[in-house]
């Protein structure tokens, strides 16, 4: 079985690839709940029924061909810096993390897959790929639960579907959900539209919104409300097209931020650039917000094209458990903040300046310097 | 402000579109990191949020008079414990609070008919006899009532799901 050194070492692809779509797509997450027929939830159930829940589930999930070498643990065995690393890895859920006895996480190697035993049901699954791709991880999913039902009685009515214990996530019990980078968007102020027009479609928008609708890191998830009369595919059928909806607004909003006002455009990144190179106290919201427009220049090709992918792995690695698990011991905030910005710093190390002129259908600044110049 | 989970001072607003309307949701630092709102990307953001709206759901929900005793026979769970954790106890709440489910799922759902998967293996049995029960209740009605074309048609689907069953 694998250790949780050896899971954490490597990132997934999915952490480096948000390239597709210009950019604006960094993953697509699907998730399913199931429950075992004849024992309560996991929140309502007796210390037993819950030990009952895991003896049943987890030899199946670690039977599964996929789950080959898998790293698989009860949260009880787990440290609350480990656990708080698998919550920023997206692998397991908050509320997951939060629960002890008689909770486990079995993770794919990958970390394509993870499954959560006894989290508010008592199975949820997930599958995670990088850009914009909830039908391949849907499919690989679908995959993935249909070998468990054959071994699992799982709760199903004919009218109501798979019986879960909220009833926001009755029917399919199927979660999807984007998560979108959407600075030209946000720099436009045409965001709030966006959102707006999104969520007529009967989607969640969510950000960690500051002020007005502007989210930490112009970073935006979107994801089904529904879940009962609308099979799965039409509701990732229906995602993915408003998803690559969004994505042609994202790109059309720089094109024209680049044609109006090339030199704020130019300005937000050169800034972004001098002080994640420079600095050397740096909170998170900070961070978050200038890999944000670090990232945006990635896109624009003003940075090398691997820049943005650098840029996933970084918003990653900044976290705070991260950082922890980085240093090997506990941080306090001060700390932290010094170990995050030592960590940009070495990793943008080799970045080079932005390129931004030959890139840029900007008015040639030079020769507004020598006109300039000229007139003293 | 206080936070809308315990009594402390609220310093973490959410707001979400939900069907066109703002909602607005005041945490206290504490319960923020413990929902799991400050991680943008977390699902348990979708939940709670969607949560939040079963309270608001149960408001539209007419109480009849002793309903707030009424038991789920499989698991002991009360409406009372449902306003209060907003979760069910076990699958069959979902029978012994049908009525209270049905009102809920209009605020919630597209419908409230499940189209999509459906389990195959030791399920599938169980969708199918639960099926064929309701058909052959729809039967026993139509018989009862001398539609005779309808009671034909009803037979034959009944024989068709026995036959896919064998």
């Amino acid at each position: 079985m694998m250790r949780f050194s050896t899971l954490i070492k490597n990132p997934a692809d999915w952490m480096a690839g948000g390239n597709g779509h210009g950019g604006a797509v960094l993953t697509s997450r699907v998730r399913l709940a199931r429950n075992l027929r004849g024992l309560p939830f996991p929140g309502w159930a007796k210390r037993e029924q819950r030990d009952e829940a895991l003896r049943r589930i987890r030899p199946a999930v670690e039977g599964l061909p996929v789950m080959k070498d898998a790293f698989s643990q009860e949260l009880s065995q787990l440290d609350s810096v480990q656990k708080q690393v698998l919550v920023e890895r997206h692998l397991i859920s908050r509320e997951h993390a939060a629960r002890g006895d008689g909770s486990a996480a079995v993770i794919e190697r990958k970390q394509h897959f993870s499954l959560m035993i006894n989290e508010e049901d008592h199975l949820r699954m997930q599958a995670i790929r990088p850009g914009l791709n909830l039908t391949a991880a849907y499919e690989s999913l679908d995959g993935v639960d249909s070998q468990l039902e054959l071994e699992l009685e799982y709760a199903f009515d004919s009218g109501l579907g798979y019986l879960t214990t909220c009833p926001t996530n009755l029917g399919t019990a199927m979660r999807a959900s984007v998560m979108l980078h959407l600075p030209g968007l946000v720099l436009s102020d045409q965001i709030g539209q966006v959102l707006n027009g999104i969520n007529k479609f009967g989607f969640a928008v969510r950000g960690l919104y500051g002020e007005g609708t502007e989210s930490l890191g112009n970073l935006y998830q979107i994801s089904n409300q529904s879940t009962l009369g609308e099979s799965e595919s039409d509701i990732i059928r229906r995602l993915e097209r408003i998803i690559a909806q969004v994505a042609i607004h994202e790109q059309n909003a720089r094109e024209k931020l680049l044609e109006d006002d090339p030199a704020m455009v130019a300005d937000k990144v050169g800034r972004a650039y001098g002080l994640l190179r420079y600095s050397h106290l740096m909170e998170s919201k900070e961070a978050l917000n200038l890999l944000s427009l670090l990232r945006l220049g990635g896109s624009l090709d003003y940075f090398p094209s691997d820049t943005v992918s650098l840029c996933d792995e970084l918003l990653m690695e900044i976290q705070p458990a991260h950082l922890q698990l980085h240093a090997g011991r506990k941080l306090a905030a001060d700390e932290r903040d010094a170990i995050r910005a030592k960590i940009v710093r070495d990793r943008l190390q080799s970045l080079h300046s932005p390129d931004i002129y030959s890139k840029n259908h900007a008015p040639e600044p030079d020769s507004k310097d020598q006109e300039n110049t000229s007139d003293t | 402000m206080k936070c809308d989970y315990c009594d402390s001072k609220a310093t973490v607003f959410l707001t979400q579109l939900v069907d066109g309307q703002m909602k607005k949701v005041c945490l206290c630092e504490p319960c923020a990191k413990d929902k799991g709102v400050t991680d943008p990307t977390g699902f348990s953001m979708a939940d709670m949020l969607l949560g939040a709206s079963i309270g608001q759901a149960m408001q539209g929900v007419p109480v009849m008079a002793g309903s707030h005793h009424r038991k789920c026979s499989s698991c002991g769970f009360t409406l009372d414990d449902l306003r209060r954790v907003r979760r069910f106890g076990c699958c069959e709440c979902y029978d012994t609070f049908s009525t209270e489910v049905g009102q809920m799922l209009r605020s919630m759902h597209k419908s409230n008919q499940h189209v999509g998967k459906v389990p195959k293996g030791l399920v599938a049995k169980q969708v199918r006899d639960q099926q064929l029960e309701e058909l052959r209740a729809k039967l026993d009605q139509a018989i009862a009532a001398e539609s005779y074309e309808e009671a034909a048609g009803l037979r034959d689907e009944i024989d068709n799901l026995t036959r896919a069953e064998s």
